[in-house]
């Protein structure tokens, strides 16, 4: 499943994406980040998923171009944390 | 007094067919949403009846209420259901549900059951969010997308221009129609900045209806922007409440140049069912029946 | 030498002359639905306090989303670089500018010599500017200047969730029938505009001196709120919705020079 967290409004399109059927749960993405914007538990959108599964946490799923904001300054591009952290390339972002 | 054009009509519906008292396995699902709460009952796997109001200030209030409005003649009471599944924004403040699952998750599956099994990308345009969904089959989500964020294209979106066109909202659609030549849309996606765009217009000479088009066309073109980042697969259905305004809903399927299928039920109500269905998959598990 | 800039907003055209670089006059108009008017409106009113005629300046520059309309312009800058110009000039120490508008908010990074290194903007969402404090303050029913002065008497910190105006007004609504009061109101949403702020600052890596201009820094709760969230003093000039403007007239007046 690819879980698209994010929105789209008058400034732009902002949404990272996780791909539940490559993410293993590991967590590494939840310390990598500095800003808190994942977390791991259960996956909400399929009740029948036994496995833990790494989502954007709630608090910042509406805000996520501010949250991520300092990981991608105006000009030039930095590494992301979370993607460096992710083994099996399960998280993407649109921006 | 002001006449509150915002305000849409409330409803419920019993099926002639099915006798409640007879029923093996009764499930519900409730939706409560941050604008309107629908309640689903199913009998062994068949649609019963159903209601859809508006959410009041209190969520826990409001799914009472929705459940006793769909019960209403039908002869059941809440204690004869079996499991309740919420959903919707007020989900997990339902004090009589046994678990709560996601809008996403209970949208993919009542469209399944809704539209039947080829149904591959829903769209939903809630009060507050608007999602695309994207499922198999069996009505399992493969993709999703839920903006909750911004109020373009939700029905929060629709009302601010009910509210300042003075139209009610079930007429907006059909009112949206009412030109000699489609305008082109309105430039400004934000519903903040499109208002006063529409009072220059207005202000211009623009009659209401062709404010209206120019709205219902923006409207409709971001929706399909969000549409094409998960990709639409046919069948294309399109649910929640402004599934019923067919200025949006036309000007969507005019540029994904795809017919959304024609729901069988009042389209609102895909949330709840799926919840409800949810239930049973639920209730069957812990029986061993899967 | 007298040159003028005008900075064309979406709310209000803003005319500032310079005379021997000195400031002769400053006005502002509101926009309302014809921006150009407004901007010939404001140009005509500033040259009346200046005591002078369109034909003594030498040069106009024109900045601000209406640039476009300002027709009696000889010459044109971005928003940004004419924020860049008048704060290196306000404050020789700045290394930051922030610019919140009516409409559109910008964050910017200058060097010591006030050349732009590094800029963000939020455009094109009304809660990113001050649009969102004032349709709150519609909502609130307090008129738009006293938000600022109503949120300092505040003592809780009331979380605000909505990210989007539309939205905002509702949990507004929502806030006011859990009496809450507007104190704590009118501070959650200035809280909210400077947590959205505050990181499209850090996008571009904040750089002390912090200098904010615009409109929105007449709003004493917003500079409270953002003061909080930064950890840093945030200086701010007199008359900080003329700032764009300034910009505009130095560079009008660098223009007038070479030319």
């Amino acid at each position: 499943m690819l879980a698209h967290y994010g929105y789209k409004d008058g400034s732009g399109e902002y949404f990272i994406v996780v791909d539940t059927d490559k993410c293993d749960g590991c967590g590494r993405c939840v310390s990598a980040c500095p800003w808190g914007v994942f977390e791991i538990g259960e996956d909400e959108n399929d009740p029948f998923r036994e496995t833990a599964v790494a989502k954007v946490s709630e608090s910042h799923r509406k805000k996520i171009k501010y949250s991520c904001a300092p990981c991608k300054p105006g000009s030039g591009k930095k590494p992301l944390p979370c993607l460096e952290s992710c083994a099996p390339g399960a998280i993407g972002h649109s921006w | 007094m002001s006449t509150e054009y915002w305000r849409w009509p409330e409803s419920r519906w019993t099926s002639p067919e099915i006798d409640g008292k007879a029923g093996r396995m009764i499930t519900a699902g409730l939706d409560v949403g941050s604008v309107s709460s629908q309640a689903v009952v199913m009998i062994d796997g068949a649609l019963f009846c159903y209601s859809s109001l508006r959410t009041g200030s209190n969520s826990p209030e409001s799914a009472q209420r929705a459940m006793e409005y769909a019960l209403t003649g039908t002869g059941l009471i809440l204690t004869d259901i079996h499991y309740v599944v919420g959903t919707g924004y007020g989900r997990v403040n339902i004090p009589f549900a046994q678990r709560a699952l996601t809008e996403i998750a209970c949208h993919a599956r009542g469209a399944n059951f809704m539209y039947g099994p080829t149904v591959r990308t829903i769209l939903d345009m809630g009060g507050q969010d608007c999602k695309a969904i994207r499922c198999d089959a069996k009505g399992k989500v493969t993709n999703f997308l839920m903006n909750d964020k911004c109020a373009a294209g939700t029905g929060r979106g629709m009302e601010v221009f009910a509210d300042l066109l003075s139209v009610p909202i079930e007429d907006m659609g059909r009112l949206s129609f009412e030109v000699d030549t489609e305008p082109p849309p309105v430039s400004s996606t934000c519903v903040v900045f499109a208002k006063s765009e529409a009072v220059g217009l207005l202000r211009k000479g623009w009659p209401k209806e062709r404010v209206l088009a120019a709205y219902s066309s923006a409207m409709a073109h971001r929706v399909v922007e969000l549409l094409e980042r998960i990709q639409v697969e046919q069948d294309f259905a399109i649910t929640g409440g402004i599934a019923k305004n067919e200025g949006v809903v036309k000007r969507i399927e005019a540029e994904l140049k795809i017919k959304a299928l024609e729901p069988k039920y009042d389209a609102q109500i895909a949330g709840a069912l799926g919840g409800a269905l949810f239930a049973k998959a639920l209730v069957e598990k812990e029986r061993g029946l899967r | 030498m007298n040159v003028a800039g005008v900075d064309c907003g979406a709310k209000s055209a803003k005319v500032l002359i310079l005379g021997d670089e000195k400031v002769l006059a400053r006005v502002a108009v509101l926009s309302g639905f014809d921006p150009k008017a407004a901007a010939a409106q404001a140009l005509d009113e500033a040259l009346k306090q200046a005591g002078l005629s369109r034909g003594d300046l030498s040069h106009v520059t024109a900045t601000g989303t209406g640039k476009n309309e300002v027709v009696f312009a000889t010459s044109e800058i971005t928003e940004v670089g004419a924020d860049a110009r008048a704060v290196i000039v306000l404050f020789p120490a700045a290394r930051t500018v922030i610019d919140i508008g009516a409409e559109e908010g910008r964050a910017i990074r200058i060097s010591p010599e006030g050349k732009v290194i590094d800029f963000a903007i939020n455009e094109k969402c009304a809660a990113g500017a001050g649009t969102f404090t004032e349709t709150m303050a519609r909502t609130l029913e307090v008129a738009v200047e006293d938000m600022g002065p109503l949120s300092l008497k505040s003592q809780n910190a009331v979380p605000m969730n909505a990210q989007c105006a539309v939205f905002a007004e509702s949990e507004v609504v929502s806030l006011i029938h859990a009496k809450h009061s507007k104190e704590d109101i009118a501070r959650a949403v200035h809280d909210a505009m400077a947590d959205r702020i505050a990181s499209m600052a850090r996008k571009i890596g904040i750089d002390k001196s912090i200098v904010l201009v615009g409109g929105m820094a007449k709003n004493v709760g917003f500079v409270n709120s953002l003061q909080r969230n930064l950890k840093e003093e945030i200086l701010i000039p007199e008359n900080p919705e003329y700032s764009c403007a300034l910009g505009a007239a130095l560079t009008a007046a660098e223009r007038a020079k070479g030319a």
